[in-house]
């Protein structure tokens, strides 16, 4: 059979159609979505640990610093020191105005913006041997303690989850974001 | 001690130098022998049967002493890093026993078949995903460079610290990791418009947790499976980590078991108390991701002497930027008076290690050895003072300034600050 070479050309142009439309195919990642629906984890304590500013997933509970002060010295002390001024463990109070001396100390009262993310994170990870075994009631206690020890808080003022995001930290305006422009 | 001044650029050679002072040489063609009693005198490898196979391949005994350097606190003995060796390496992928290290209540043990991941929040639908289901997605490799945003802190201080180029600046590794792209799951779960920052937990004994731009998931961030072929190793986040290509360690959060979509960060401790930026008027540069460009050589470097006089050495060492691909890497021997552009080994990748190299000619005089990078963004790594004049002494991350390494006239080579 003969074949001139305009059927030639019709051919390869119908092979080139195929050809793309195949690569076309692959190149579009097929995936089975495998997900499962998590709506009944999403509101269970465990999956919501992160503390916002604004208080959001802060727990019931209370505390002022005179209990905080003993939890301080039974669970805290050891690592953070006496009066928590530091030890083996960084300081964590004091040092209020450091930030631009010659020796500036990042504590928790001098440095940190939110009074929220001590809750945090005191409950995900203090003491680190045994985290998650202080109640609510003795984090509240412990963030009265530390925050009183500046005056950030009067001595005798009750945190809990109301109040505990009402704090003015003394660093609150201290930081400004690099992203989005990175530079 | 005196700078004695040299002509920098004459103590680079070029390779066809190189090879003309070898050519021509021959060896003496040796008798046969037929005797047995050479058996003797032959390598003890030789005459016998060596070793069996083995399950899972380790070290030769010799290299007993290439090994992370571990920095931990003594009464949180979890919390702390391990330094890569990167003086004692070569190419450009870190082998993954020997990966820097930096964890926050230690290296947890997690059954993957107990581990979930759950996709929550500003989604349409909240999800869950078993390990098994994310190895079934399509998987994607990238080689990346994950470095701490701490790394190299001591050149913060006002002294040099003298210990090893990896022991120094090694909170930074390279390797391909393997796994889902973080795009996929987020639209599977309906990301709502609201979405802007996700905030990542870890399931380790800290909790870890940050919060991430969405716009860096829908990028080209990772869910990592794999490291270097095989399953991530525990310390690097087994069952599953994110991979965020270019940004500091702490956002490549290892053990992920959730992303919490929200329309604010959650200013998590890592991300306010540490892993900020501390500037000399007192305030601190937050959210400051991405690592920008940096070089270091890796050989000859601190601690190293060098053993001849006059000798030809291959400086050596490696580039990566945040920012995208390392354009140029220049070498000085005499801190930075003259610079040449050393070889950049293929390939030169995204995001990743960039192998560096050049023959040097050394003639016993007293040199400092310094490597500069550029990266396709066109930033150039700075001066240590240059740096310092920006930031301040007591920022305490992102320290990519220039590492010089000072050689005296008896070879020994020390850490300095030239500035």
């Amino acid at each position: 059979m003969k074949m001139d070479i305009s059927a030639i050309s019709i051919r390869i142009s119908l092979l080139l159609v195929l050809f793309w439309c195949s690569a076309a195919l692959l190149a579009e990642p097929q995936y089975q979505a495998l997900g499962q629906s998590a709506s009944e984890l999403t509101e269970q304590p465990q999956w919501n640990l992160t503390i916002s500013p604004d208080g959001t997933g802060l727990p019931p509970g209370s505390g002022d610093a005179k209990v905080g002060q003993q939890i301080f010295e039974q669970r805290c002390a050891g690592c953070h020191g006496f009066d928590a001024i530091g030890a083996s463990a960084m300081p964590l109070v004091g040092e209020l105005g450091s930030l631009r001396s010659e020796y500036p100390e990042k504590t928790v009262n001098s440095y940190w913006p939110y009074a929220t993310t001590l809750f945090d994170y005191i409950r995900r990870a203090m003491p680190p041997a045994a985290p998650y075994s202080l109640s609510s009631h003795e984090i509240y206690a412990l963030c009265a303690y530390i925050l009183s020890q500046d005056g950030i808080i009067e001595a005798n003022v009750e945190l809990n989850e109301v109040t505990l995001p009402q704090v003015k930290m003394p660093n609150r305006d201290g930081f400004s974001a690099v992203y989005p422009n990175n530079r | 001690m005196a700078r004695s001044p040299l002509h920098s650029r004459r103590q680079f050679l070029q390779y066809t130098a190189l090879g003309g002072a070898f050519a021509g040489f021959s060896l003496p063609v040796l008798a046969a022998q037929t005797a047995p009693d050479f058996r003797e005198i032959l390598p003890g490898s030789m005459t016998r049967a060596g070793a069996d196979f083995s399950n899972y391949g380790q070290p030769s005994a010799y290299e007993k002493k290439v090994i992370r350097w571990i920095s931990a606190n003594s009464e949180m003995t979890g919390n702390g890093v391990s330094w890569s060796p990167l003086h004692e390496l070569q190419g450009t992928i870190t082998p993954n026993g020997l990966h820097f290290e930096r964890h926050h209540n230690g290296v947890p043990d997690i059954d993957p078949a107990q581990h979930e991941l759950l996709i929550d929040g500003l989604v349409e639908r909240p999800l869950k995903f078993t390990i098994d289901a994310l190895k079934r997605y399509p998987q994607q490799s990238r080689i990346s460079f994950i470095e701490c945003g701490g790394n190299s802190n001591s050149s913060f201080r006002s002294k040099p610290i003298q210990t090893p180029a990896g022991y120094a600046h090694g909170l930074v590794s390279n390797a391909e990791w393997t796994g889902v792209a973080v795009k996929l799951l987020l639209e599977e779960a309906g990301l709502k418009p609201a979405a802007k920052w996700a905030i990542a937990e870890a399931a380790d004994g800290a909790s870890l947790n940050v919060s991430i731009p969405v716009d860096k998931l829908l990028d080209d961030a990772m869910l990592a499976l794999y490291q270097n072929g095989e399953r991530l190793r525990p310390e690097n986040g087994y069952p599953v980590r994110l991979l965020l290509p270019g940004w500091e360690g702490i956002v490549n959060v290892k053990w992920l078991r959730q992303l919490r979509l929200q329309q604010t960060p959650a200013m998590t401790r890592d991300e306010t108390s540490q892993y900020t930026d501390l500037m000399p008027d007192g305030t601190a540069r937050q959210f400051s991701f991405e690592m920008a460009a940096k070089s270091l050589i890796t050989s000859p470097s601190q601690g190293m002497t060098l053993p001849d006089n006059p000798g030809i050495y291959q400086v050596t060492g490696l580039a990566w930027s945040g920012r995208g691909k390392i354009t140029r890497v220049e070498v000085s021997a005499d801190g930075g008076e003259s610079w040449v552009d050393a070889d950049l080994q293929a390939p030169i990748l995204d995001k990743a290690f960039t192998r560096f190299s050049l023959p040097w000619q050394w003639q016993g005089q007293y040199a400092v050895l310094q490597s500069r990078a550029t990266d396709d963004s066109g930033y150039v790594q700075p001066s240590r003072e240059q740096l310092i004049a920006n930031r301040g002494r007591h920022g305490y991350y992102h320290f990519n300034a220039i590492i010089s390494w000072e050689v005296y006239e008896d070879g020994y080579i020390s850490h300095i600050y030239p500035d």
